[in-house]
C-alpha cells in the first residue's frame, strides 16, 4: 500500500489552525497542517515533543479543551466537515466513525470498572445490546486483540493487566464500534520495548482485517519505518514533509527530515555510527522565527529562508523547503 | 516480528493477579482496620438502638413517677431518674433516634445538594462554575447559627423537618466546594477524554467515569459531618431553637440537665456520653474512610 496521492481520502484534513492563549499572547500548536488518509492505509504523523502533532489529532477527534481553540481548517469526514458540525453530531462521529487509542493505557482506563464492563458499556449504548450479549461480545474483542484467556479476563480490573495488555484491552475499546479511522496518538511510547512492536504489529494486523485507515501519531523514526505507509513530518505546527514512507527515509527532501535521520542509529551490525545531532532546539512556539521556521538550525540555510516561508510544494512527495532538490547531497 | 505474539512472551507479559479496583481496595483495607472496625460497631449498636430501643430497654421513656424524681444511679436504674421522675436510661436510649435520623437524613440532602452542583460546576466549568462558585462563597458569610435562629423562627414549630432543613441550608457549601474539587481533577484525567473520545456524551461521561472516581472525598467527609450535625442539633436543642419538650433527645436532655449540675451530674453525664461516643464514631470512621481512599497512604 503505498500510495504517493490519495484517491478518495477517508479523512482529509486541510488548513488547521489550533490556538493557544499564554502569558506570551496567542499561540498557534497547530499552524496550517494538512493530509489525506485513506481506507486501509497508514500515515504516520511524525514530530518531536511540541511539534503539533498530538494536538492535531485531538483536533480531529474534537478533543480540544478550553481554552485552546480550533480557529481553522477543515476536518472532513464521510463528506462532512466536522469542525462544522454540531457537537451532537461530532459525538456521534466518535467512537464509531473515529475512534482514538491513547498513549498510557493505564490512565486511559476508569480504574473503578472492569474491562470488560467498560467495553460492553460501548455495545450497550451504541449498539442497544442487552447486558449478557455486551459482555459475550467484549469477550469477542478481547480475543481478537489477543488477550490470553479472554473468557476468565474479562472481569478484572485495568491495574490488574499489564502495560502490553493494557494498550490491546485500549485497542478493543477503539475497534468495538468498528471506526472508519483510528488515531493512535503514541500508542507504545509508554510500553516496554519488547511489547512496542507487538502492539504495532497488532495494529497492523487489525487495520489489514477491517480495512480501516490508521493515523499514528510517534515520535519514533523506527515505528515510522515499520508501519506507515506514508509519513508526514511535523516541525513547530507545519508539515515540513510529506511522501510514502520508503521515499521519504530513504531521500528525504527537507533538512529536518534529514537531521533526524542522521541523529537515530541505523543499527547496522559491524559498522560504526557517528549521530549527528539536530544543533540547536526547538523553537517556543510563541517565538516561532520569521521565514521558514527551521532556518535557526538549517544546515542549507540561505538568506531567502529567513524571510520567506517556503511551502509545501510537490506532489505526493512534498517539501517545505526552498533548496529541496539539494537536501541528501551534502551541503552541510 | 512473527515472534511477538508466542504464547511464552505472552504468559510472561501477565501481571501478578490482585483483586478488584478501587472501592473494593478500600472495602479490603478496611475490613482489616480496627480503626473503621471500633466506629463501626458502635455505629451499628447506635442505628439499633435508633430503630428498636425496645431491645434495649423495656421501661417506657414516658411512663414517669414524680416520686422517684432526681434518684441517683442504681443497680436497678443504671441511670437514674430525671426531674419528672422517668427512667433516665430508657429515655437516653430512645434519644439515640433523634440523633440518627438528623446526622444521617442530613448528610444525606446535603451530599445530594453538594454531588449535583459541585459535579456540574467542575465538570462544566466556565459560566456554570463561575454562578455555583460565587453563590456558595456568600453562602460561606452567612453565620450558620444566627442563621438558623432566623430560619427556625420564621418556619415556626421546631421538629425534625425543619432542624434537617436548617442544617442542609448552611451545610451544604463546604461539601459542594469539596465536590467541585474533586471533580475539577477527574474531569481532565485522561480516561474520561478516553470515553469522550469513544462517543460517551455529558450526562455519561459524569455519571459513569466522573462521579465513581471523585466520590471518595465527599464519602469520607459525609461521615464526619452526621457527627458534627449531631453535635449541632444537640446545641440548638440546648438552647431552645431546636426540638421541644415532649420529644426526647439528648441536646434536650443536657439543657435540662444545666441548672442541677451540681446536685444532679448524672442527668449530664449519660447524655453527654452518648452523644460524644457518638460523635467520635462518625469522625473516626471518616478518618479511616479518607486513609482508605487516598492511595498516597497505602
Amino acid at each position: 500500500m503505498t500510495t504517493t496521492a490519495v484517491a478518495s481520502p477517508v479523512l482529509s484534513v486541510r488548513d488547521l489552525v489550533v490556538e493557544f492563549p499564554t502569558a506570551d499572547g496567542k499561540v498557534s500548536a497547530v499552524n496550517g497542517v494538512g493530509f489525506d488518509l485513506a481506507a486501509g492505509e497508514t500515515l504516520a504523523i511524525l514530530g518531536e515533543s511540541g511539534s503539533g502533532k498530538s494536538v492535531t489529532a485531538q483536533a480531529v477527534m474534537g478533543l480540544i479543551e478550553r481554552p485552546g481553540r480550533v480557529v481553522g481548517g477543515t476536518v472532513s469526514f464521510g463528506g462532512v466537515d466536522l469542525l462544522a458540525a454540531s457537537a451532537e453530531d461530532r459525538r456521534r462521529v466518535r467512537g464509531s466513525g473515529l475512534a482514538m487509542v491513547f498513549q498510557d493505557p493505564l490512565s486511559a482506563l476508569n480504574p473503578v470498572w472492569s474491562v470488560g464492563f467498560q467495553i460492553g458499556e460501548l455495545f450497550r449504548v451504541h449498539r442497544g445490546l442487552s447486558r449478557k450479549e455486551a459482555r459475550r461480545r467484549a469477550v469477542e474483542l478481547l480475543e481478537r486483540v489477543r488477550i490470553p484467556a479472554a473468557a476468565q479476563r474479562v472481569g478484572e480490573y485495568p491495574h490488574q493487566f499489564s502495560g502490553g495488555m493494557r494498550q490491546r484491552v485500549m485497542i478493543a475499546m477503539a475497534l468495538a464500534l468498528d471506526p472508519t479511522v483510528l488515531i493512535a496518538d503514541e500508542p507504545t511510547t509508554a510500553l516496554d520495548v519488547t511489547v512496542q512492536a507487538q502492539i504495532l504489529d497488532l495494529l497492523d494486523e487489525l487495520r489489514d482485517e477491517t480495512g480501516m485507515g490508521l493515523l499514528l501519531i510517534t515520535h519514533d523514526l523506527g515505528v515510522v519505518a515499520e508501519t506507515a505507509d506514508r509519513v508526514a513530518v511535523m516541525y513547530a505546527g507545519r508539515v515540513v514533509e510529506t511522501g510514502p514512507t520508503d521515499a521519504v527515509l530513504a531521500a528525504p527532501a527537507h533538512p529536518y527530515t534529514e537531521g533526524l535521520l542522521a541523529s537515530v542509529p541505523r543499527g547496522q551490525s559491524g559498522r560504526e555510527e557517528r549521530l549527528l545531532p539536530i544543533a540547536g532546539a526547538p523553537p517556543s512556539l510563541a517565538r516561532i522565527p520569521s521565514g521558514c521556521p527551521f532556518h535557526p538550525r538549517c544546515p542549507y540555510v540561505i538568506d531567502r529562508c529567513r524571510s520567506e516561508r517556503p511551502p509545501l510544494a510537490g506532489t505526493g512527495r512534498m517539501a517545505a523547503c526552498w533548496r529541496s532538490e539539494e537536501v541528501g547531497r551534502g551541503g552541510r | 516480528m512473527a515472534v511477538a505474539d508466542s504464547p511464552v512472551v505472552a504468559v510472561l507479559e501477565e501481571a501478578p493477579v490482585r483483586e478488584a479496583g478501587l472501592w473494593s481496595d478500600a472495602w479490603r483495607q478496611l475490613r482489616r482496620n480496627p480503626l473503621f472496625l471500633g466506629p463501626a460497631v458502635v455505629i451499628a449498636v447506635f442505628t439499633v438502638m435508633a430503630v428498636a430501643p425496645g431491645l434495649f430497654t423495656r421501661a417506657d421513656p414516658r411512663a414517669c413517677d414524680l416520686s422517684h424524681s432526681l434518684l441517683r444511679p442504681s443497680a436497678h436504674h443504671w441511670f437514674g431518674y430525671d426531674l419528672q421522675g422517668c427512667d433516665y436510661y430508657s429515655r437516653v436510649i430512645h434519644g439515640a433516634r433523634v440523633s440518627m435520623t438528623i446526622g444521617i437524613a442530613t448528610v444525606a440532602g446535603t451530599a445530594l445538594v453538594a454531588v449535583v452542583l459541585g459535579t456540574l460546576a467542575g465538570f462544566y466549568g466556565g459560566i456554570v462554575d463561575t454562578l455555583i462558585a460565587r453563590v456558595t462563597d456568600v453562602w460561606f458569610a452567612l453565620p450558620t447559627f444566627l442563621g438558623a435562629i432566623v430560619v427556625l423562627s420564621v418556619l415556626g414549630g421546631n421538629g425534625l423537618p425543619q432542624l434537617t432543613l436548617v442544617l442542609v441550608l448552611f451545610g451544604w457549601p463546604t461539601m459542594t466546594r469539596l465536590m467541585r474539587s474533586a471533580v475539577l481533577t477527574v474531569r481532565d484525567l485522561e480516561y474520561v477524554t478516553a470515553a469522550r473520545a469513544l462517543g460517551a456524551g455529558d450526562l455519561r461521561l459524569m455519571v459513569r467515569h466522573v462521579l465513581p472516581n471523585a466520590l471518595a472525598p465527599v464519602i469520607v467527609y459525609g461521615a464526619i459531618r452526621v457527627g458534627i450535625v449531631i453535635a449541632a442539633e444537640a446545641t440548638l436543642s440546648f438552647l431552645g431553637l431546636g426540638l421541644q419538650l415532649p420529644a426526647i433527645s439528648w441536646g434536650l436532655m443536657i439543657a435540662g440537665a444545666q441548672p442541677r449540675l451540681l446536685s444532679a451530674p448524672h442527668l449530664l453525664l449519660f447524655p453527654g456520653l452518648f452523644l460524644s461516643v457518638t460523635v467520635l464514631a462518625f469522625v473516626l470512621l471518616g478518618d479511616a474512610l479518607r486513609d482508605a481512599f487516598d492511595p498516597r497512604l497505602r
